[in-house]
């Protein structure tokens, strides 16, 4: 009996265990995606190799802040300081998200299936847009906004990966005025102008992504140092574009690599805005070069573009846009290498459809060259079918493969000055205005504030903040709190070091 | 040698040049323009500080410095986010040319009949504009244009409305000479500026090779006035509070105004860029002028550009809250007006006979009502006179009353 009670016991404890272990092996933790210890470097596991020094650049160390259906992203960035990770939970998020500050990360949390969704319900104009340096945002979904998905004025250092755009309006992912980026593994569709437009940048990295049902599916214009490679591009008006629009401020493009992509199909009827540069591209055009230099067009696979597989185009031929004197019109030294090209230009439209009827044909070409520009080569000119391309010689290389990334090695630095210079650079850029050394101008000279606060720029930093009126023959100062703790202590050890005597 | 003799040669040598300039400017202007110049009250001594936003460097430069110095320069145009450095600005003069500068400005003698300055179209009080839709030049003249403010007008690559002067040396020569305008000429300008034995003196302060005997040169007057005009820095504004990192300058509305200025549904700021808010290029975005003016075919001029027919610069927008009324001719009388512009449809306001190349980013944003004021609402964050020149009390042309 004694040996049944024992047996009965030890099973129910096998039982117990196995029920443990078993939960324990099979049934994962309520979070799809695991939390990352503080501390640790960000890295992406699932990035390609390639990706991996980059990834690495941006660390976010601080603090994990969390948000939740029915809370808002924006008021956890209010909150967020520089190396915080911010991940947002499923659920629906309608807010227009603007990150100024430095170091920011956001990371949707995908679950089950269930993506953070930001909803523009095509009343707000942006999902995100940032200015800060060392900005990371993946793994959300952007729907239904009138401007763009995500756009970026002049921040360095971004990685924007894993995003899945739809008609977010002009444009989807739009890096601007920035330095050294990743964009990766995005999915984006139904953008009126382009899916991917970086726009006046440089050493920025496009990278599968998949592009489909846009006027345009990537642009690069008047950036330098790109790579364009492994995206899917399908189905757009316009597949991939490198371009120089004049009257910009950044007026070149030059030394974009364009390789290993899928250009497929990019059929689609052009929706772009009246009077929109891309409102003026045919449909079936696989690539476009217009007035960009040195790009290189090497092992793309380029089908089913029934205008053209590539395109190379002046600005005259190109578009109907102010001149700029200062915008050299005409793509010089492209090199298309090895691609795989078939079954384009089935239904050429416009201005092709006259210049084939010329020679004779109905069809449009895989690469044609219309308009200025020299020092172009292609490698293997008899496997297509050209036109315009008299001119190009025979490609000087044969491959980019020495070219991994135009990324930078080191991230950019978002500040060149020390404290001691910024210190000289607050008391002239902002004190000046009301003090002078020797002289009373508003304030009292700084000669006398550095009598009271000797040895003492705490003193200094304390009166910015908190302004007491010490003298009643002067006005009171206006807080100067604006200033950042930063900037208020170099300002203070400067006023106390200076000698103008 | 002893301490007397040294003292009485140094007398000496004191004296001859002193009396130099008497007999010479007796001699060349006549009795009557010496006499003249007697009755000037004497400005002494130019000032040796540079004024705020500069430091005194030790060849008595005065460098620029800001807050925006703190950032990298990614490019020489200055144009990207809230972070971005600054294009490279005027500066060097010294302290002493600077002040001059500051005297001719605001001196009418510049002008063919003494009634006009600088200041008269680019008054400090109104944004260094004049508050009206165009400016009113010598014996009451009718301008074309408005005059445009010159805060930060040292960052400026390409001046006037159209574009067409590269540098404020070349620029101040259009309105100087224009007979809308001040209606001068060199030759009248050089002589009434050498009359002035004041101005000889300011002048040999300013130019340190030069003494007062020696004449005063345009190039010197185009200077010290450049020198002037790019001192007018405006950087402290509540908006540059916030890009440098204090949330708390703007309040909500004024934050949902950056957003809308910054979207690309807008898309003020692609053309108004940040941190001067201008691009600095040429833009045909097709607003009207006022009524009963034809078009103005603004850049299409000096280029020879059909292409750039109806052209302007895009103006920088600092202190614009200061500047009413807007654009090229005047047309808007309210910041609310002018966006409500970008608004109206592309090329709604073009002249049917004409046919201009409007720019791509004039479109058709549906802004609401609601979200035209919060962009006023923002546009008057870029508002900062805290480094407003003072007005000189004389100037080197201003004579005794009794003596008239």
């Amino acid at each position: 009996m004694k040996k049944v009670v024992s047996k009965i016991i030890v099973a129910l404890i096998l039982l117990i265990a196995g029920i443990f272990l078993g939960k324990t092996f099979f049934g994962g933790s309520s979070d799809t995606t695991a939390p990352l210890p503080t501390g640790l470097r960000y890295s992406g596991a699932q990035m390609s190799s390639d990706s991996t020094q980059t990834v690495n650049l941006n660390t976010y160390d601080g603090n994990i802040l969390e948000v939740r259906d029915g809370e808002s992203i924006q008021e956890a960035v209010k909150e967020a300081n520089p190396g915080d990770l911010i991940r947002v939970y499923p659920g629906v998020y309608t807010e227009t998200v603007y990150i100024d500050k430095d170091d920011i990360a956001l990371q949707g949390i995908i679950k089950e299936g269930e993506w953070p969704t930001l909803d523009g319900k095509k009343e707000l104009n942006d999902a995100f847009l940032y200015s800060g340096n060392n900005i990371l945002i993946e793994n959300f979904k952007i729907i239904e906004y009138k401007g763009n998905g995500i756009m970026g004025q002049a921040g360095n250092n971004f990685v924007l990966r894993n995003n899945w755009i739809i008609d977010t309006g002009v444009y989807g992912i739009f890096p601007q005025y920035g330095k050294n980026g990743l964009v990766e593994g995005n999915i984006l569709s139904e953008i009126e102008d382009a899916a991917i437009y970086v726009g006046m940048c440089d050493n920025v990295d496009v990278k599968h992504n998949e592009v489909f049902d846009n006027v345009a599916g990537i642009e690069i214009e008047n950036s330098r140092h790109c790579l364009v490679e492994s995206n899917y591009a399908h189905n757009n008006t316009g597949g991939i574009l490198a371009f120089v629009t004049p009257g910009l401020p950044i007026k070149t493009t030059f030394d974009v690599i364009i390789r290993n992509n899928f250009v497929v199909n990019n059929n689609h009827e052009n929706f772009g805005a009246p009077g929109s540069i891309v409102a003026g591209i045919p449909a079936g055009t696989g690539i476009l070069i217009m007035a960009a230099d040195d790009v290189i067009v090497e092992n793309n696979i380029i089908t089913g573009n029934d205008n053209s597989g590539i395109t190379i185009v002046d600005l005259a031929q190109g578009a109907n846009l102010s001149n700029d004197p200062n915008s050299e019109p005409n793509p010089d030294r492209v090199i298309i290498l090895d691609n795989f090209m078939q079954n384009n230009g089935n239904n050429p439209v416009g201005e092709l459809k006259a210049i084939m009827l010329t020679q004779l044909s109905n069809k449009g070409p895989d690469i044609i060259a219309v308009g200025g520009g020299v020092g172009s080569t292609i490698r293997n000119k008899e496997r297509y079918r050209t036109f315009g391309l008299g001119g190009y010689g025979v490609a000087t290389i044969t491959d980019t493969k020495n070219v991994r990334t135009y990324m930078l090695p080191e991230p950019v630095a978002p500040r060149s000055v020390s404290q001691e210079e910024l210190g000289e650079l607050t008391y002239y850029g902002v004190c000046a205005g009301c003090h002078a050394w020797n002289t009373r101008l508003i304030g009292v000279p700084t000669k006398i504030m550095q009598a009271i606060h000797n040895g003492n720029p705490q003193g200094i930093v304390d009166y910015i903040n908190n302004p007491k009126n010490l003298r009643k023959d002067y006005p009171e100062m206006p807080p100067q709190d604006y200033l950042s703790d930063e900037a208020k202590m170099a300002v203070a050890e400067y006023i106390l070091a200076m000698d103008e005597d | 040698m002893t301490y007397k003799r040294k003292i009485s040669a140094l007398v000496t040598k004191m004296v001859i040049p002193v009396f130099l300039v008497v007999l010479s400017s007796w001699l060349i202007f006549g009795f009557e323009a010496g006499f003249k110049s007697e009755v000037y009250i004497t400005v002494n001594e130019l000032s040796s500080n540079c004024p705020p936003g500069f430091k005194k460097n030790k060849n008595n430069e005065c460098i620029s410095q800001n807050l925006y110095k703190q950032y990298n320069l990614k490019n020489p145009l200055g144009v990207g986010g809230l972070k971005t450095a600054l294009p490279p600005v005027r500066e060097g003069f010294s302290p002493q040319q600077i002040d001059l500068g500051r005297y001719l400005f605001f001196d009418p003698s510049l002008s063919g009949d003494g009634s006009i300055s600088c200041a008269t179209c680019h008054q400090p009080n109104k944004g260094f504009g004049d508050g009206m839709a165009t400016s009113i030049g010598i014996h009451g003249k009718k301008g074309k244009r408005s005059a445009p403010s010159l805060w930060n007008v040292g960052y400026l690559k390409q001046l006037f409305w159209d574009g067409r002067a590269q540098s404020l040396e070349k620029q101040m020569q259009g309105p100087l000479y224009s007979e809308e305008e001040m209606g001068n000429t060199p030759e009248n300008l050089l002589k009434t500026l050498n009359e002035n034995l004041n101005y000889r003196a300011l002048f040999a302060q300013a130019f340190p090779n030069k003494n007062s005997k020696d004449s005063i040169q345009l190039d010197e007057i185009y200077t010290a006035l450049t020198a002037f005009e790019a001192s007018l820095i405006s950087l402290n504004s509540k908006y540059d509070q916030y890009a440098h990192g204090y949330h708390q300058a703007l309040n909500q509305n004024e934050i949902e105004g950056l957003n809308i200025f910054r979207s690309f549904v807008a898309r003020c700021a692609e053309c108004h860029t940040p941190p001067l808010f201008t691009n600095q290029q040429i833009a045909v975005i097709g607003s009207p002028e006022p009524d009963g003016l034809p078009l103005d075919p603004g850049a299409e001029v000096p280029s020879k550009d059909k292409t750039l027919r109806g052209g302007f610069k895009v103006p920088s927008l600092r202190n614009i809250a200061k500047t009413a009324p807007y654009m090229h001719s005047g047309r808007f009388k309210t910041l609310k007006e002018t966006v409500a512009f970008y608004t109206g449809g592309r090329g709604h306001a073009v002249p049917e006979n004409e046919d201009l190349i409007i720019h791509w980013h004039i479109w058709e944003p549906q802004l609401t009502d609601k979200e035209l004021n919060r962009l006023v609402d923002f546009l008057h964050t870029l508002t900062d006179e805290s480094f407003m020149p003072r007005i000189p009390k004389t100037l080197p042309s201003t004579k005794h009353k009794t003596n008239s």
